[in-house]
């Protein structure tokens, strides 16, 4: 490409063709595929589902796709404690399972990073859930919590500590403690390796002087270590923040909402609406709202990111 | 250093029981699928449990590629190659076009630069989920859905934006002035790259590449609903084959999941270092 450029020199005045021939087009031109992929398969589907949105499209009957209806199905979400209910749910979720894999990370990273044998093993094995399909983590899951046959009552009968089943799956609260755990399971590990290599980059003159001067050891893990790992902290949230729908496929296996709609995430709820119903365009407006509730969380973190970032700079 | 010289050792043995137990939390589940996946149906379903299996068997294996007469087999021969040939293509061509952006955003100064780079993390954010919904509608228009290069373009999309994001910084840990001397000693701007930059970012792009391959093949919300046949069904949408109304075959989605682990398991493992540190020198620099 940066060839072809050079040996074209004729570099005509202001004209489109010319911009394109000179060296300052190079950049452009190297980012123009990907521009085209993310145009085409992002963004124009987000127009499309902006536009179906206002409509009251039914995958049964392609005409209504023009059958324009302004902001009837935003003022029906708004008027439907379904959706509400899914809404809360969903914040819930990602609140809870964040701060969870976040505290439960850094425990892991601190702990191994104590460790000073196998440690290269331990890490290995720390990133084996971090290649699991998440389907594969809700069938692992559905199996384990099965009543009849998994492997979570098969333990408590043989400790003796129940004589009868826990319903894992069926009762309401039980499964969103089990998908809770699952999604615990799946995403622990993020965190855990990234704050790992953030503690393995911790400068060791800093916590020896603090050592010396006096401080014990939670002063030097809150005022030293925790500051340095902050930045840490903020890639492993805006990581995870960019893929928490991904809990979607783990939820679609193990309950599919249920039971009695009890688990039902915005995600859930979508996809049933907009396939199973055909209410494309009431799904394509609950797509929006949960669009934007991953650009909030995301967005937020990377903001913490930069300003981590530039707080490191500056002590530096 | 100091803090293992105030470590009692009751302290030290207490470390390594938590982080036991914490591996051990992390393995168990999965290998409580793979001895499932070499249990007989009847071990599966035995009151008091079975916990370590007593009859192995790849009848569960025989029985997903057809080769059992009691039950029909299940086109996963067939998943398996879509999955291979969708996520190979997809992250080949993700990583070139992906390289090409991380090279542009390193390199160069341009307008826009900082508003470009974040609408590419901004098309990351939104969930698989959403984009399906309108995706279904123009590829049914367009013929796209049912087929691997419909999936494949929108598996492009997925994985360009983080491609990017982690080549940008390992080519900003790449000295400019090594592409420069390359340059006055005479190569072009072209072979300055591929013969300095390229091999040197090497690691970079293994690690981008990885991601790409594993995000591909993991995918399903995006495949569930763009796929319909053997034509492009994928092994995380086969999964699901297992699953009638009440009953699921709980031996047989074992053996599937166990081959849908095995390509992502042996890839990791060969270059686990990489993609540690992709993901947090792309992430802190």
């Amino acid at each position: 490409m940066i060839s072809t450029i050079n040996t074209l020199p004729k570099a005509a005045g202001r004209s489109l063709a010319g911009f394109f021939r000179s060296p300052r087009a190079v950049p452009y031109l190297l980012l123009l595929p990907g521009i085209v992929v993310i145009l085409s398969v992002v963004l124009v589907p987000l127009l499309v589902s902006f536009w179906t949105s206002f409509t009251s499209y039914n995958l049964t009957r392609p005409e209504t796709l023009y059958n324009f209806v302004g902001l009837r199905n935003y003022q029906r979400l708004m008027g439907s404690a379904e959706f509400w209910w899914a809404f809360g749910r969903t914040f819930l979720f990602i609140t809870i399972t964040l701060n969870l894999e976040l505290l439960l990370g850094l425990g892991l990273a601190l702990l191994v990073n104590r460790i000073t044998w196998g440690q290269r093993t331990l890490r290995t094995i720390m990133m084996f859930p971090m290649m699991f399909s998440p389907i594969l983590v809700g069938f692992q899951f559905k199996y384990i919590f099965n009543d009849a046959i998994g492997l979570a009552n098969n333990a408590l009968f043989d400790l003796g500590l129940i004589d009868q089943s826990i319903p894992w799956l069926v009762d309401g609260t039980l499964a969103n403690i089990s998908i809770i755990a699952a999604e615990i399971w799946m995403s622990t590990s993020v965190f855990a390796i990234l704050l790992l290599a953030g503690l393995m980059a911790l400068p060791k003159e800093p916590i020896e002087a603090a050592k010396v001067d006096g401080c014990n050891a939670w002063q030097v893990f809150r005022h030293i270590t925790l500051p340095f790992l902050m930045p840490f902290v903020f890639i492993a949230m805006t990581i995870r923040s960019l893929d928490v729908a991904r809990a979607y496929d783990m939820i679609r296996i193990m309950t599919n909402g249920g039971p009695a709609g009890r688990t039902e995430l915005l995600w859930t709820l979508m996809t049933r609406t907009g396939y199973q119903n055909s209410q494309m365009g009431m799904a394509n407006a609950m797509g929006y709202v949960s669009i934007i509730l991953s650009i909030v969380f995301t967005f937020y973190f990377y903001r913490k990111l930069t300003a981590a970032r530039a707080f490191m700079g500056g002590a530096q | 250093m100091i803090a293992t010289q105030l470590e009692t050792s009751w302290q030290r043995w207490l470390i390594r029981i938590a982080v036991f137990l914490a591996m051990l939390t992390l393995t168990v589940p999965g290998v409580w699928v793979v001895l499932t996946a070499f249990r007989p149906n009847i071990e599966v379903m035995a009151r008091p449990a079975i916990w370590i299996p007593q009859d192995w068997t790849l009848d569960n294996f025989r029985r997903l590629f057809g080769f059992s007469s009691a039950q029909q087999g299940l086109p996963v021969a067939r998943y398996f190659l879509n999955s291979l040939v969708i996520s190979l293509t997809s992250t080949v061509v993700a990583v070139l076009i992906g390289m090409a952006g991380g090279y542009a955003f390193a390199r160069y100064r341009f307008k826009g630069k900082a508003t470009l780079f974040l609408a590419f993390m901004l098309s990351r954010t939104v969930p698989g989920v959403a984009l399906s919904l309108p995706l279904f509608i123009i590829w049914a228009r367009l013929g796209l859905i049912d087929t691997s290069v419909g999936l494949i373009i929108v598996y492009l999309a997925i994985n360009i934006p983080f491609t990017i994001w982690l080549t940008d910084g390992f080519f900003r840990q790449i000295p400019v002035d090594l592409s420069e001397a390359a340059q006055i000693d005479g190569c072009t701007a072209w072979q300055a790259f591929w013969k300095v930059e390229f091999p040197l970012a090497r690691s970079g792009l293994a690690s981008a590449a990885i991601f790409a391959f594993l995000t591909s093949w993991n995918e399903y919300a995006l495949a569930s609903q763009l796929t319909r046949t053997t034509a492009s069904k994928t092994m995380p949408v086969g999964l699901m084959d297992f699953t009638a109304q009440f009953t699921v075959d709980w031996t047989g989605m074992s053996a599937m999941a166990v081959l849908i682990i095995i390509p992502a398991l042996v890839l990791t493992f060969i270059v686990q270092k990489h993609l540690i540190a992709g993901l947090t020198f792309g992430g802190v620099k």
